[in-house]
């Protein structure tokens, strides 16, 4: 089966969505920098940096995961590329959860745990971007 | 089957809980105490007393003995002192400034705050009174105000000295007053930048010629940074005339009550020790302060037991760090600290009174009482026993929180409750 293209289009990211969803990643990307300076220096300050904007890639994460569930509950197949959005969304938020949690142990016992979970988030949300974001160009749901 | 199952996972359940309530008695205690493995879930364990009043509830004491509210309403009393003519000054206030600087910052002060009282502390001294001597302090008067935190008392060179959260200052006294003459002289400034640990701790040396102030550390293990701990967890030793200091012991995470030993004229101590290491560490202790001794924090607790959060680590404080006398258990809080007298009663006439606030990162709470702990030729012997208790109710509503604990000569206990802002008075009856 075949979705028309006119269904389609309201199921790519909006506005509000779209930057909501790619503002998770600079923001997780902006915690694991800081991880990688503060494991390189032992300067506490940049291990409040990123627990701050770890904070902040799960707001901008959890409303996206509103927008994507609100997307698929409308989509036609429940299935295939939106489901798997959806998924990517919703691993990469609850890793970036425990991960919060990690960064509010003190001082040098948010290493290496923490740091190893901001690159796993930080990658989980640049593929979870990319996937949302593609379905503008290929006409698909998401 | 299915009833066998559910009865199983009910008696598991029991012996779960079960195992829970023994937890505290096989808690380290004592000289030698056990450290077991440093444990950290991916959330810290939080339990926060509950406050009530207490109503015509008191704390529970020892058969032999009584207790009374000699004074209530007070705004967030902490330390005592009893002075030459038997009058007591309480220290009221409430200090710190530690900004926030994580998100669990924030979400963990606003938690902690609902197990302490609401009332804003009172940045005073209040004398209490009792003439004729009938246990009932008829007289409760403001002794000085306009202080900044204070917490620490002491007397000495007949002068009333008063550790507030930023400087150590001084009253002129003669016996029998009830109001400061003037303002406090200052003696010399105290670190106060953050104020994470606030409470500056006090002593004066028998002669008069030293003052002993505790400074707690700036974070709970550095996590402030090490540019913010110059100066802190230290015991500093103050020259009374000329105000200069000098650090007498160091790594001392918060030394939150000081006294001087009759006899030996040694120099005593409790401090609470680091948390989210696990229920059971790091245990808070009463020590003898050896000059120039290093106690371990950040580097190490009890002795060599490194601590990895503090880094870079360095390993020849490590190295140098030496064990505290003597294990309170793991997050009592301890706050208040005396030397028992012979007026106590022959039970209690040899050793130290402590008061424990009680734990707010333990699931089963410890402290929340009074302990004695007793001593023999001058030093800790066996067991803490429960002395004043009832604080932290069966109901697992809190009362009160015992911080100061001052030994009266003519036989009493003072004790300031800062929870439920009372000063408690316990006496023998016989």
């Amino acid at each position: 089966m075949t979705t028309s293209p006119h269904l389609a289009f309201r199921h790519t990211p909006g506005p509000l969505h779209g930057t909501l969803l790619a503002g998770t990643v600079p923001l997780f990307l902006g915690g694991l920098l800081s991880d990688i300076a503060y494991y390189n220096s032992y300067q506490i300050q940049w291990s409040n940096f990123a627990a701050w904007l770890i904070a902040g890639g799960l707001l901008f994460c959890g409303l996206a995961v509103l927008f994507a569930l609100g997307n698929l509950v409308r989509a036609r197949h429940k299935a295939g590329r939106p489901v798997a959005y959806l998924l990517l969304l919703v691993v990469t938020w609850v890793l970036g959860l425990v991960n919060a949690f990690e960064h509010a142990k003190d001082a040098w016992a948010v290493m290496p745990s923490g740091l190893i979970l901001s690159v796993v988030v930080t990658v989980l949300a640049c593929i979870a971007t990319w996937v949302g974001m593609s379905n503008l160009r290929s006409e698909g749901e998401a | 089957m299915k009833q066998t199952h559910a009865l199983t996972a009910l008696s598991m359940a029991l012996l779960l809980s079960a195992c829970g309530g023994e937890a505290d008695s096989v808690q380290a205690h004592g000289a030698d105490p056990k450290m077991p493995e440093a444990q950290r879930g991916l959330l810290p364990s939080m339990k926060i007393a509950e406050p009530v009043a207490w109503g015509d509830q008191k704390p529970t004491v020892p058969d032999g003995f009584k207790v009374s509210a000699i004074a209530t309403d007070l705004k967030v009393p902490r330390q005592t002192l009893v002075l030459p003519n038997g009058d007591i000054l309480v220290a009221e206030g409430k200090g710190g400034s530690a900004a926030k600087l994580k998100p669990k910052d924030v979400i963990a002060s606003y938690i902690k705050a609902q197990g302490n009282t609401k009332v804003k502390g009172g940045n005073r001294l209040t004398l209490l009174r009792d003439a004729d001597g009938d246990g009932v302090y008829e007289m409760n008067t403001v002794f000085a105000e306009n202080l900044n935190a204070p917490y620490g008392l002491a007397f000495a060179n007949g002068k009333v000295y008063v550790a507030n959260q930023d400087a150590l200052v001084s009253f002129d006294y003669t016996d029998g007053q009830t109001k400061a003459a003037s303002a406090p002289t200052k003696v010399t400034d105290l670190p106060s930048e953050i104020n994470h640990h606030w409470t500056k701790s006090l002593a004066a040396s028998p002669d008069g010629r030293f003052l002993y102030v505790g400074i707690g550390s700036n974070s709970n293990v550095t996590e402030r940074g090490m540019e913010v701990e110059i100066d802190r967890a230290q015991i500093w030793q103050i020259d009374a005339t000329t105000g200069a200091h000098r650090p007498y012991a160091t790594g001392t995470r918060n030394p939150t009550a000081l006294k001087i030993q009759p006899g030996t004229e040694q120099l005593w101590a409790v401090a609470n020790e680091r948390d989210e290491l696990g229920p059971d560490l790091v245990p808070d202790y009463l020590t003898s302060i050896r000059e120039g001794a290093f106690y371990g924090w950040p580097y190490s607790y009890w002795g060599q037991n490194v601590d990895t959060r503090a880094q870079p680590q360095n390993p020849e404080k490590v190295a140098s760090a030496v064990k505290p006398d003597y294990s309170l258990g793991s997050h009592v809080a301890a706050l208040g600290l005396d030397f028992s007298l012979p007026a106590m009663g022959d039970k209690y006439a040899s050793g130290v009174f402590v008061g424990e606030h009680g734990s707010w990162n333990r699931d089963n709470p410890v402290g929340y009482k009074v302990v004695f702990v007793p001593f023999t030729n001058g030093k800790p012997s066996g067991d803490a026993v429960d002395f004043a208790t009832g604080f932290r109710g069966q109901d697992g509503k809190t009362r009160g929180r015992p911080v100061g604990v001052t030994v009266d000569p003519r036989g009493a206990l003072i004790v300031a409750d800062d929870l439920a802002g009372i000063i408690w008075r316990v006496t023998r009856t016989q």
